[in-house]
């Protein structure tokens, strides 16, 4: 007899999201009350999934679905930040018309593909819940349907992302071939000999996740999809899928593939140093802040991937941590954006900014404070976050990555810089709206606080992930 | 139970940022009053641990240590005779930075002040942190303060400057953050105290070395990368460029001292023909530069960086009289280049000009101005009976005996020192009044002239009393070079 009791998050969720669906086609008008019961629902997912914290790993299905604290908790982030994501772009998802029954519907589904995603230990697992996760999104990139760039978006993502699925499925096929198991613990029992078959293989896999976290040189999707689609779809973009994708990094490479690391740590640090100085340096140019934001977030990935680089627990914690701090980033940041609106109609461009300090001194403030913790200065946040990756770095003496990242930050500041610029040293332009939700405010004071006053006591967050231990 | 004395000191002005930061920003006086109130309240708390300060102790003295990150780093701040006057620097500088604004900030006041008392803040803690991760977290988060009040109160090119003042700091600053790491991997702590014990295994100390030097060389500023110094000088607002001068430069001298020198004696004796080069390079380049400014900001910034250049040539002497010297002479350079901008600062909010060309004749109309500057630029140049005489006769005495030639070059400084200065002096404040508008000018209100006059005093007080300062140091500094002497020997009898 099979415990369904460990999955009950997941049960809850895929009943509720039917449901919702049977509400949403019986009663008319029924947006509003879905939207707000989606989020609902989303606390009550977490308040089940931390109720059911196991003491011990916990192995379900024969053994392809496991739970254990560390996917407990990723679980947890991930619907704490879906929460937050669809409490901030309420209000823009009423004015711009995408308030449909199936925009909260396809969120959640989503959430549930990235859930399962993180606790998969199966090959077969692992692929439905990515598959389910993106066919959402897809929908929801081209949600925006008189848009032409909403649905260009969304065929892009929906052509490149098939192809890396493609891709991924190829290397799982070959994995299979090679190890005759799709199950994470088989194959590593049975992938000791280094075998090219299973290298190709992990590459390949590599290459799909890579392309689900916009790390370089799998990335060109990024800046128009996220340019293109509905800001409160970029915002779920940003920070969701990387979740649940630098997860699935995690327990792909510190799970069947632990053996190989010296195979498969030269393609990580390619990866992370592609991103780092990548997204730095492509970021300058860039005039939209949506824009922007997929560099800066490219660039991130890249510091989140140097700590699994290293093949350590320090290095693991430290990406998840880094991983918390930027969500927190990114969903301040993207209040901010929900906020620059003038007669309904809301503003992206770095223009936009200019002057903000003098109408707008709050938000403004607000708003340096995330910049200047997204460009790591101390003592924000953001710095905490990228000394910690650099010390587990420097550990392993890796010292050319630790001096390429740390380069590639001074590049970084340059933009985020030069936004502080527009809004403190430029001229002011006409006012924007005031009259923004409660959630909207809530959310950008409570984070940006975080981010400001994280130094006086940083053991918060790191207590969360002290007891991951993966090797 | 002690009193967290020094923790308070740190963390006083940002409390007073934060009741400001709840002032409706239109009471102004309210506002200034605050502000004055908190950091002469620091002042005054600074002055009371020089007086409880045991100078007869080498050891770092009212040590707080608490767990900040778990089984990582531990916040760590505590003073000796060499911090303990950098403190009283900052704290002595900032009621004067406070007073000046009436006249130099139209808008925006209360950011200001806001920003001037979080520098407080940060600088004191760069003074007294005795762990390598939170020096570095004082000392990078002066950026955000300093980029601010450059670029949103300073002059016509501020964007530029400020953009080269934060990137310059921030490129010079990264290396160092990743030396402080791998000195946690290799010595297992970054307590600065547990460092000087355990000592650096030699074999890593120059690497580690050059990347300390890539931050301080650049926040020194020592040639050639001291370019951004003039720009940042001259777009700040006057209170800003008193901080830059007075305080910000002094903690890269700190650093030198109390990192460089003292966690890594092997490589500080490896590099010292460099650091003479560059600070010889730094006294002559930067005062034949200085001397071709026609901009007057600019001329005191080059000036800046020649004296900074004489700082770093006497603490790597390693001679009592050279590091004594040079900690003299950044304390003198505080008061006195505190002093000169804001006098610069008081013609500039008149007529709003920095031309050396738009003055001439300034005694006619502003005599109590006069004599002030007159002092100041003694002081400047090294006269004797100023503060600047003590600290440059010492750091050469220092030098004469490790090189006769470097000390004779570095002398020649002295005398374009002079030159520039009297020159500067002479255009501005003699000559025929030529310009109609300067007729008009009003010699110094009241705050002015309390301001500089304190200045002016204490430039003349200890420079024929240099005592207080150096019965603080003088136990420090002899037991560091004794300490850095037995590292020194110690490697040398291993290696034979």
């Amino acid at each position: 007899m099979i415990n369904l009791f460990y999955i009950s998050t997941e049960i809850f969720l895929s009943l509720s999201i039917l449901s919702l669906l049977l509400i949403g086609v019986f009663k008319k008008k029924s947006e509003s009350f879905i939207y707000n019961f989606s989020c609902i629902i989303l606390l009550v997912g977490l308040a089940i999934n931390i109720n059911l914290n196991p003491q011990s790993p916990i192995d379900l299905f024969n053994n392809s679905y496991k739970i254990n604290y560390f996917t407990t908790l990723i679980k947890s982030v991930i619907l704490i930040s879906a929460f937050l994501v669809m409490l901030c772009s309420l209000n823009y998802v009423k004015q711009n018309d995408i308030l449909k029954i199936e925009y909260p519907i396809l969120i959640l589904s989503s959430i549930l593909g990235m859930i399962v995603m993180v606790s998969s230990n199966d090959l077969i697992v692992f692929y439905v819940g990515l598959e389910l996760q993106s066919l959402a999104l897809y929908v929801l990139a081209a949600f925006k349907r008189d848009d032409i760039f909403s649905s260009e978006s969304g065929l892009k993502y929906f052509i490149l992302s098939a192809l890396s699925s493609g891709l991924l499925l190829y290397g799982c096929s070959l994995i299979y071939g090679f190890s005759s198991s799709t199950n994470f613990d088989l194959i590593y029992q049975n992938s000791e000999s280094i075998e090219y078959g299973i290298i190709f293989g992990i590459v390949f896999i590599l290459v799909g996740l890579a392309f689900k976290i916009t790390a370089v040189p799998f990335h060109m999707w990024a800046p128009d999809v996220y340019d293109g689609s509905p800001t409160s779809v970029t915002v779920i973009f940003a920070i969701l899928p990387k979740i649940a994708a630098l997860t699935v990094f995690i327990n792909f490479l510190y799970g069947p593939f632990l053996e190989m690391f010296d195979q498969w740590q030269a393609v990580i640090i390619f990866l992370s140093i592609g991103s780092m100085v990548f997204g730095a340096v492509a970021a300058i140019g860039q005039k939209k802040l949506k824009r922007l934001i997929a560099y800066s977030s490219i660039s991130h990935m890249g510091f989140a991937l140097a700590g699994l680089s290293v093949g350590t627990n320090e290095g693991i914690q430290n990406s998840i941590i880094y991983l918390i701090i930027y969500l927190i980033m990114n969903i301040a940041f993207f209040c901010c954006l929900f906020m620059l609106k003038r007669e309904n109609q809301y503003f992206d461009k770095v223009e936009d900014l200019s002057g903000l300090s003098k109408n707008h001194p709050l938000l403004s403030l607000s708003m340096m404070i995330i910049l200047f913790s997204l460009a790591g200065i101390p003592p924000l946040a953001g710095f905490f976050a990228k000394f910690y990756i650099f010390t587990a770095v420097i550990e392993q003496s890796m010292y050319f990555l630790a001096i390429v990242g740390l380069l590639s930050t001074v590049i970084a500041a340059f933009y985020y810089i030069r936004l502080i610029k527009v809004m403190y040293f430029d001229e002011q332009k006409e006012k924007y709206d005031l009259n923004h939700s409660l959630g909207l405010k809530m959310i950008l004071v409570i984070s940006s606080t975080i981010i400001l006053i994280y130094f006086v006591n940083p053991n918060i967050i790191n207590n969360f992930v002290s007891d991951i231990t993966l090797i | 139970m002690n009193f967290p004395i020094i923790s308070s000191l740190i963390l006083l002005p940002s409390i007073g940022a934060l009741f400001l930061f709840f002032i409706n920003s239109k009471n102004i006086t309210g506002i200034k009053y605050v502000s004055l109130f908190v950091s002469i309240i620091n002042f005054l708390i600074s002055i009371y641990l020089w007086f409880i300060f045991d100078q007869s102790s080498s050891e770092f003295q009212f040590v707080e240590s608490r767990v900040w990150i778990k089984d990582f780093i531990n916040y760590k701040v505590g003073i000796d005779g060499i911090s303990i006057l950098f403190i009283i620097l900052t704290t002595f500088i900032i009621p004067l930075c406070i007073l000046s604004v009436n006249s130099s900030i139209k808008n925006r006041l209360k950011e200001f002040l806001i920003a001037i008392l979080l520098m407080e803040t940060l600088m004191i803690g760069v003074f007294c942190s005795l762990d390598l991760v939170i020096f570095y977290l004082f000392f990078e988060g002066g950026l955000i303060p300093m980029f601010l009040i450059i670029g949103i109160w300073g002059g016509e090119r501020r964007v530029y400057s400020a953009f080269k003042f934060f990137l310059f700091t921030l490129l010079g600053s990264v290396l160092m953050l990743i030396a402080v790491i791998s000195i946690y991997w290799i010595a297992g702590t970054t307590d600065v105290e547990e460092l000087y014990k355990l000592g650096i295994d030699p074999k890593y100390q120059n690497l580690l070395w050059l990347a300390f030097f890539s931050s301080f060389a650049v926040k020194t500023p020592m040639w050639p990368v001291h370019t951004w110094l003039p720009d940042a000088h001259v777009e700040a607002p006057t209170a800003g460029s008193v901080l830059l001068a007075a305080i910000l430069l002094k903690m890269a001298g700190y650093g030198f001292i109390r990192f460089s020198i003292g966690l890594f004696p092997v490589a500080s004796e490896y590099f010292v023909p460099f650091i003479f080069v560059i600070s010889l390079i730094a006294i002559i380049y930067t005062s034949l530069v200085a001397l071709m400014q026609d901009d007057i900001k600019k001329l005191i910034a080059y000036s800046s960086v020649a004296h900074m250049g004489f700082v770093t040539l006497g603490l790597f002497t390693f001679t009592q009289q050279g590091v004594e010297g040079g900690i003299f002479q950044m304390i003198s350079h505080g008061i006195v280049s505190a002093a000169l901008f804001f006098s610069v600062g008081v013609v500039y909010d008149r007529t709003h000009s920095r031309l050396i060309n738009d003055y001439g004749g300034l005694v006619n109309v502003m005599p109590k101005y006069s004599i002030l500057l007159m002092v100041f630029t003694l002081g400047s140049l090294g006269l004797p009976g100023t503060t600047g005489f003590i600290g440059e006769f010492l750091i050469l005495m220092g030098t004469f005996k490790k090189s006769f030639l470097v000390a004779a070059i570095a002398s020649l400084g002295v005398i374009l020192g002079a030159a520039y200065m009297l020159w500067l002096y002479k255009r501005v404040v003699f000559g025929e009044l030529t310009n109609q508008k300067l007729l008009k000018m009003i010699d110094l209100n009241k705050v002015e002239l309390f301001i500089l006059t304190l200045l002016a005093l204490s430039i003349i007080f200890f420079g024929f009393y240099p005592d207080p300062f150096s019965n603080t140091y003088s136990v420090s500094v002899e037991n560091f070079l004794s300490e850095y002497n037995d590292k020194l020997n110690n490697y040398n009898l291993q290696n034979q």
